[in-house]
């Protein structure tokens, strides 16, 4: 009997709240934000805007790897290389290659912050030369599947946001037609000028703390992170008597087909998604407890996606977003978010929508505002890119 | 400000990329918008780096954008009152 | 020989690169190799009577994209009643760095800093795509893979997972690099008819 999810036995996890995943569940819990002043990068958005920072510098983040410091890594290199290297711990894995193992990993800076600094150099200096080659969003997955010894399979998707959630399902895809044995999946991505200054020129940014599904939002706060989490086929779940931290039960992408930045009224693509997605999972609209939404506090996203889950869901289920906690993490966002869902499962615990206080005029819905306790069994977890990509995704609680 | 005016038609059909179209086929009064030459929310983006590039007008606020948009009259004529270069 | 006749029916493709373009085997475009992508694009976009105004306002990837999809869904759908499920797989190795580059220059300089939205909407490869589902309204599912080289055993494996067994279905499949003038797009269609018959080597082939 082919079961009709993918199981998940590891995760980890890099955020502006926390190191790893202890530090982020404790920070959730507790309303502990990430968000606050740049102080990495030198843009002249610096006094203006609120970003999801990780506070250590690159050579403190070498430093937690015990990498060699001549090596170039990019940033998002090395967000990817700790939030990887957990997940697999995590997963209690000891040797990469006893099974057929691949890495799928998402980003849409690569090496860009390097690149911004080096790029006017490049001609001249064989040092900056280096940087701009790993410029390539493929070569920072390379090197982190060189970091994980993970030589079978590697594979970069590069759909903005919703990258990260992208990568899940392809891994779940693969498991499921056992062209891998297990797969680590999820994203990447840091801060750069070259998001900051091209998000503020699109007028998306906000000066505040972000508002989700607030009538008074104003915009999104970017933010950086990594995370991954290990899915395992069966086989090696009954071989290595693995503990199944959760299952992926559902999936499902859709194209909004309306603009190359913006969103349907209606939300037709995330309509799409999530309605595939619950039927692949095989469950009822009824059977999900909890919604992690995309909700990146644009005026234009969340009308969008609140339009499509009143559309779905009567009565709608418990939903927030996160990302007043830890920023807008681009393509890492669909893992980062993946994590928080299955902590959530796992704990039976909503994480609250922070900053709201009053519903959107158009549509009378409101996300949960405090810690709250509930029996959870399948959460859904939303993530929608730039050019109409949206993804939805189902975890299950294994019981 | 008919110089302004011709000069703007220019510029939209060059900054917009809108090629298949001449200073000709753009009215003074037709709706730059929605309908008329159909132009779309990054186009407003690109209209306010435009104002700010080219005329020194800092313009933030996207509901008064919207008027000021709203057909070559009523750009030239916001221009001209606001232009610092 | 018979078995080539079979496949091309089965196969269908659009290949353009260094200003020609070949659809189905047919060389049916072969400009002078000396001009632009920006002229070379105009031609095509006139050649096929596109009549989209949008496509002017594309990046060069996006162009390339939506014209070869052009090319390749017109004919398809002339033999082929259009079905409600179409997805979208494209791939290529530079990403969107001909437009971060140019979207770049405009916040290098300090004093001459005006970064353009319109460039920046296209600095993510996947807007390719979205510019494709914009046109046709296409809803299917979409992905969008950065690699090396063109890897048909990839795009293979991943369209089959969205087509399994459902007849009314097809993936848009390829490759669409853009690296200044250096272009190349290939871009076919996988249905569950051609699983069996065409494998990734005739493909490979067709790549070359």
């Amino acid at each position: 009997m082919r079961k009709n999810f993918v199981s998940i036995t590891g995760m980890g996890i890099i955020s502006s709240i926390g190191d790893n995943l202890e530090e982020n569940l404790s920070a959730l819990i507790n309303k502990k934000v990430g968000l606050d002043q740049i102080s990495h990068i030198n843009t002249i958005h610096k006094n203006k805007i609120k970003v999801g920072e990780i506070k250590h510098t690159n050579n403190e983040l070498i430093d937690l790897l015990c990498f060699n410091k001549n090596e170039n890594y990019s940033r998002t290199e090395l967000l990817g290389s700790i939030a990887a290297k957990e997940a697999i711990k995590h997963s209690g894995i000891k040797s990469i290659d006893k099974f057929k193992t691949g890495l799928i990993s998402a980003t849409s800076v690569g090496g860009m912050v390097r690149t911004e600094k080096f790029y006017l150099n490049s001609n001249s200096d064989d040092n900056s030369k280096n940087y701009v080659k790993n410029h390539h969003a493929g070569r920072s997955t390379e090197r982190i599947a060189d970091t994980l010894n993970i030589t079978d399979y590697i594979s970069t998707i590069s759909t903005a946001c919703s990258s990260a959630a992208n990568a899940i399902m392809l891994g779940a895809r693969m498991i499921k037609s056992k062209k891998l044995d297990r797969v680590i999946v999820g994203g990447t991505d840091s801060l750069a000028k070259f998001t900051i200054n091209g998000f503020n020129t699109l007028m998306l940014l906000s000066e505040k703390e972000c508002m989700p599904f607030d009538a008074n939002r104003n915009g999104l706060n970017l933010g950086e992170g990594a995370a991954y989490l290990v899915l395992e086929s069966e086989e090696i779940i009954n071989k290595e008597k693995k503990k199944v931290l959760a299952n992926i039960s559902g999936y499902a992408n859709a194209n909004d087909a309306f603009h190359q930045t913006g969103s349907s009224d209606k939300g037709n693509g995330a309509f799409i998604a999530i309605n595939k997605a619950i039927k692949s999972a095989k469950i009822k609209k009824e059977d999900i407890d909890y919604i992690n939404m995309h909700g990146t506090a644009t005026i234009n996203n969340d009308l969008s996606e609140g339009a499509a889950i009143k559309r779905i869901f009567d009565p709608i289920p418990p939903f927030s977003s996160t990302k007043p906690y830890t920023g807008h993490t681009l393509a890492a966002a669909g893992a980062i978010e993946a994590v928080f869902s299955i902590l959530a499962l796992n704990n039976n615990t909503i994480f609250p929508n922070l900053n709201f206080k009053n519903k959107m005029p158009e549509l009378n819905i409101s996300p949960v505002t405090e810690i709250t306790q509930k029996n959870l069994k399948n959460v859904l977890s939303n993530s929608f890119g730039f050019g109409g990509n949206c993804t939805a995704l189902i975890f299950s609680k294994n019981e | 400000m008919k110089e302004l005016k011709e000069e703007l038609k220019n510029k939209i059909i060059e900054e917009l990329n809108l090629g298949h179209l001449s200073v000709q086929d753009i009215s003074d009064s037709d709706p730059l918008f929605k309908e008329g030459l159909g132009l779309d929310s990054i186009d407003a983006l690109e209209l306010i780096v435009m104002l700010d590039k080219d005329y020194g007008i800092k313009l933030n606020d996207p509901t008064k954008a919207r008027k000021v948009f709203e057909s070559i009259e009523n750009l030239a004529s916001y221009i001209n009152k606001n232009r610092l270069r | 020989m018979q078995e080539l006749k079979k496949k091309q029916n089965i196969f269908h493709y659009c290949k353009i690169e260094k200003n020609s373009v070949l659809l189905n085997d047919k060389l049916i475009i072969s400009e002078d190799k000396s001009i632009l992508f920006s002229e070379f694009s105009k031609i095509l976009y006139q050649q096929i009577k596109l009549n989209y105004p949008k496509f002017f306002k594309m990046d060069d990837l996006s162009k390339l994209a939506l014209i070869t999809s052009e090319y390749l869904l017109t004919n398809y759908f002339k033999k082929t009643k259009k079905p409600n499920d179409i997805s979208i797989i494209l791939s290529n190795k530079s990403s969107s760095l001909n437009t971060d580059k140019e979207f770049q220059k405009t916040i290098d300089n300090k004093d001459n800093y005006f970064p353009s939205p319109s460039l920046f909407v296209y600095t993510l490869p996947n807007i390719s795509i979205g510019e494709i589902c914009i046109r046709h309204k296409f809803t299917g599912g979409n992905i969008f893979f950065i690699s090396e080289n063109f890897n048909s055993k990839l795009i293979n494996e991943y369209a089959s997972s969205i087509i399994k067994n459902r007849k009314n279905s097809i993936v848009l499949c390829g490759w669409v690099d853009f690296n200044k003038d250096d272009f190349k797009a290939f871009m076919y269609i996988a249905s569950v008819n051609y699983f069996n018959k065409i494998t990734t080597n005739y493909i490979d082939q067709l790549f070359k």
